[in-house]
């Protein structure tokens, strides 16, 4: 691609201009974010059993809030795309994916250290480890079939659709890892949280979203700016201003 | 009237996809001895023990069938890509569901006739000693493979026109294919262990929920996807 593009266009183009605020909003949700951890580890009093331990609550559960929202955006997304066809939602879904691979993946690898030091074990065949196991590999197949489908109609066609599957697969992954584990007499307890570790769960919830927020939308920027830059090249291939 | 015509389509593309694979049986022997050998190598790793093989027997059958089965269901596209059949395919005045139907159809058909191979060495090889029943544990068969082919002919749709198809449809397929693979096992190790109708009868209803919640959602996901 050694021929000019009009750069003007692909800095600025329509609907990605004013990237300052996110700047800022970026800022914003990383403070926030130190604030909250800051908030949640230092008034928090030890566990009765687990101790200081507790303190990891303040990022696993979390980013497992988060993961999920990241995922309902994914499928919102895609229904929007089928629906609709427009390109925008296919990279807000994509963006969206991302996001929520990355978060499942830091939820089961820290929920696998807390495990590993309350329970004694990296992994339990649990309902909801397993779910979101199997969520966290769906997404990489997702993304797997983005990177290795070259055409974007196809792909974003194709993705929505494998999007959905996967959403729809959750729940029902969930419940048949229930069943399996009832029928074999081995139900694990419900986790209830005490009201001292509300505050700090509720804030460290929020301002993890605000950063899931900032990172969807970043990622959806640069992906749009990659797709207007595309057509830009096309455009200019049809109009046989490559040549020039 | 209209109804009728589109079922002769699906009688039509059965008939096709099963005629090619019955001039060449290439791809069933390959599939169905790879079934018999994925189901050896597990003797090895999990024998000799008697009793061991026998608690694994129902994992280890379904597992086979999965990973030798994934096998044929990009070949099903495949034939038709290679020789650029399947946009004709496309252009006939036809309802896309009886493409999918007709696949479908094919595909299940080929999935039951290998197990009708490997389920026998399965029980040979694995010394299952007490079966509650043929016609429950044909039921589990049979019920277990509708979930597995609609799910594998469905994304079998994409990975065969993609990049790097035998990676993609293993990695897009089995993370779907955990509900189905939970009950079929679960039922037919319920089966084999001799307890008819106790856990297996809740297992088989599951699986029934499964198979119509999977085989719907791939009948209209494959509307969106074969167009482009």
């Amino acid at each position: 691609m050694s021929h000019a593009l009009p750069l003007d266009e692909v800095s600025a183009p329509a609907g990605t201009a004013g990237a300052r605020w996110l700047d800022w909003f970026g800022v914003l949700a990383i403070l926030a974010l130190i604030g909250a951890q800051l908030l949640g580890v230092l008034t928090s009093p030890p566990e009765r059993d687990m101790g200081h331990l507790q303190k990891i609550l303040y990022v696993h559960v979390p980013s497992a809030w988060n993961a999920f929202v990241a995922f309902f955006v994914v499928a919102i997304a895609s229904l929007l795309y089928l629906w609709k066809g427009d390109e925008r939602h296919d990279l807000l879904a994509a963006s969206a994916a991302e996001c929520g691979t990355l978060f499942t993946a830091l939820t089961i690898v820290l929920g696998s250290i807390w495990g590993r030091a309350t329970w004694g074990v990296w992994w339990t065949w649990d309902p909801r480890l397993t779910s979101t196991a199997v969520l966290l590999l769906t997404f990489v197949g997702y993304l797997a079939l983005r990177s290795f489908v070259e055409d974007a109609d196809r792909r974003a066609q194709w993705s929505a659709a494998v999007g959905l599957l996967g959403a729809l697969n959750v729940p029902i992954v969930y419940m048949s890892v229930r069943w399996w584990r009832t029928l074999h007499q081995m139900q694990s307890s419900p986790s209830t949280v005490d009201p001292e570790y509300v505050i700090g769960l509720r804030t460290n919830g929020i301002a993890v979203l605000l950063v899931l927020i900032y990172f969807i939308v970043k990622r959806y920027r640069a992906a749009r700016m990659e797709r207007l830059a595309e057509h830009l090249v096309e455009r200019a291939a049809l109009e046989g201003r490559d040549r020039a | 009237m209209a109804f009728s015509q589109d079922l002769r389509r699906v009688r039509a593309i059965i008939w096709k996809d099963l005629t090619t694979e019955r001039r060449s049986k290439a791809g069933f022997n390959a599939v169905a001895f790879l079934g018999i050998l994925i189901l050896l190598l597990f003797g090895f790793a999990l024998g000799p023990d008697a009793e061991a093989l026998r608690n694994a027997a129902a994992g280890a059958l379904w597992l086979a069938i999965l990973f030798a089965g994934v096998l044929a269901f990009n070949r099903a596209y495949q034939l038709e890509l290679d020789g650029g059949a399947l946009e004709p395919l496309l252009l006939y005045p036809a309802p896309r569901w009886t493409i999918f139907a007709g696949k479908f159809a094919a595909n299940l058909l080929f999935v039951l006739l290998v197990e009708v191979v490997i389920v026998p060495v399965a029980i040979v090889l694995f010394q299952v000693q007490s079966l509650a029943g043929w016609a429950p544990a044909a039921g589990v068969m049979v019920l277990g493979s509708i979930g597995f082919v609609a799910l594998g002919t469905f994304y079998a749709s994409m990975a065969s026109r993609s990049r790097a198809r035998e990676v993609l449809l293993p990695l897009l397929l089995f993370p779907m294919l955990v509900p189905v693979l939970l009950a079929s096992a679960e039922a037919s190790s319920a089966l084999l262990a001799g307890n008819p109708m106790r856990d297996a009868g809740a297992w088989i209803k599951l699986l029934v929920a499964f198979d119509v919640i999977f085989v719907v959602a791939s009948f209209l996901a494959f509307d969106h996807v074969i167009e482009v």
